[in-house]
């Protein structure tokens, strides 16, 4: 899927620009675009490699396992199919953390941990681990509704641009997002009961 | 009004406190722990690295060639139907594949439209209710070699759909602007 859509969006924009005449901005583009990923990603390896850093203490602390415990009910309820001692446990309940409290790319290193260790537990299921779980879906699905409460980057951006009630968005957006998470639960539920009649 | 002003400042440093606090408490070596999970967070950037230009690549070209305007132009009388602004459309569709092509098109919809205006509301409840699909997606399937995504897509495509009416509503109560 990603492959078709990737592969649509260079194709139809070079098409669009050879018909419009705007070949010398595409050119231009495609050499700032790449430039603009790896500044990204300098911004990025320094706060990854941060967080994982202080992530690494938060697991060897036990820190991890013992706010896992505390989610374990909501853990049963949105994957009942992993097992209460399994390590994606305290990977997504990280991951969910990090999506509340709004921090960003600490949501990257958890999530990617939380993938590696749903592929362990398919594995050990005996699958081949290249087909999406019903787990990692709907862990995805979930990440993509957005869990934050409070939008503490839109919050500045507001500010930066002389909003007279920077912080007026935060009750709608709490309500967007939970009519939006609340969608993503029933839809995961939905799409996994879906899957395991057929 | 305070206490969010407050959070947001103290967020960040209270939850490294609360770790490290906790660290120590557990006589764990920190620092080492600390350099250990640091190497491995460098090793996961490079090897997003490609995964993001590819992406960023794909959203420059469809956006510098006038494809995105011009798809968005296709999709207004469906946004007409729906009552969704044809302004926000762009954001929206850039949301998916990138965080920072998206916070690009929100600035420019708070230069031209106003921060609390309709449309600039609308645009803030948006982009705080939604995650980018496909980098997420890319980024977190890749990670561990997954091939068959079965129904991220067209449940996340239709998350975003859902977003994108439930922020014109929204917005439609509580914007102050026009």
């Amino acid at each position: 899927m990603l492959n078709y859509i990737w592969a649509f969006m260079i194709l139809v924009g070079i098409l669009t620009a050879a018909f419009t005449g705007n070949l010398e901005t595409v050119s231009n583009s495609i050499l700032d675009s790449a430039r603009d990923a790896i500044d990204l990603l300098i911004v990025m390896a320094g706060v990854i490699s941060m967080w994982n850093g202080f992530l690494a203490i938060a697991e060897d602390s036990g820190l991890t396992r013992q706010l896992t415990k505390r989610m374990q009910p909501l853990m049963r309820f949105f994957f009942p199919g992993i097992p209460d001692e399994h390590p994606a446990n305290s990977y997504i309940c990280a991951n969910f953390i990090a999506n509340f409290l709004g921090l960003g790319w600490a949501c990257t290193p958890t999530g990617i941990e939380a993938m590696k260790s749903l592929k362990a537990l398919e594995l050990e299921r005996g699958h081949s681990g290249t087909i999406a779980s019903d787990e990692m879906c709907t862990f995805l699905i979930l990440n993509i509704s957005s869990l934050q409460l409070i939008p503490i980057n839109m919050i500045a951006y507001r500010t930066q641009y002389g909003s007279p009630a920077p912080l007026s968005v935060v009750g709608p957006a709490l309500l967007a997002t939970s009519v939006t998470t609340l969608a993503a639960v029933i839809l995961c539920r939905l799409m996994v009961a879906i899957n395991n009649k057929a | 009004m305070k206490l969010l002003n407050f959070l947001s400042v103290f967020l960040l440093p209270f939850v490294l406190f609360y770790i490290l606090v906790y660290g120590l408490l557990q006589k764990k070596p920190i620092f080492e722990l600390f350099i250990k999970g640091g190497k491995q967070g460098l090793h996961t950037v490079c090897e997003l690295a490609p995964t993001i230009v590819g992406l960023l690549l794909a959203v420059g070209v469809f956006r510098s060639s006038g494809a995105l305007d011009y798809l968005c132009s296709l999709l207004a009388p469906l946004g007409n139907l729906l009552q969704i602004p044809v302004a926000i459309l762009p954001l929206s569709i850039i949301k998916m594949f990138s965080a920072s092509g998206a916070n690009g098109l929100l600035l420019d919809l708070f230069k031209t439209y106003g921060t609390d205006s309709y449309i600039g509301f609308t645009a803030s409840i948006l982009l705080s209710c939604t995650e980018t699909l496909f980098y997420t997606l890319s980024v977190y399937f890749m990670s561990v070699g997954i091939k068959k995504t079965r129904w991220c897509v067209p449940a996340g495509v239709f998350l975003a759909l859902l977003s994108l009416l439930v922020s014109t509503r929204i917005a439609g109560v509580y914007a102050t602007g026009p």
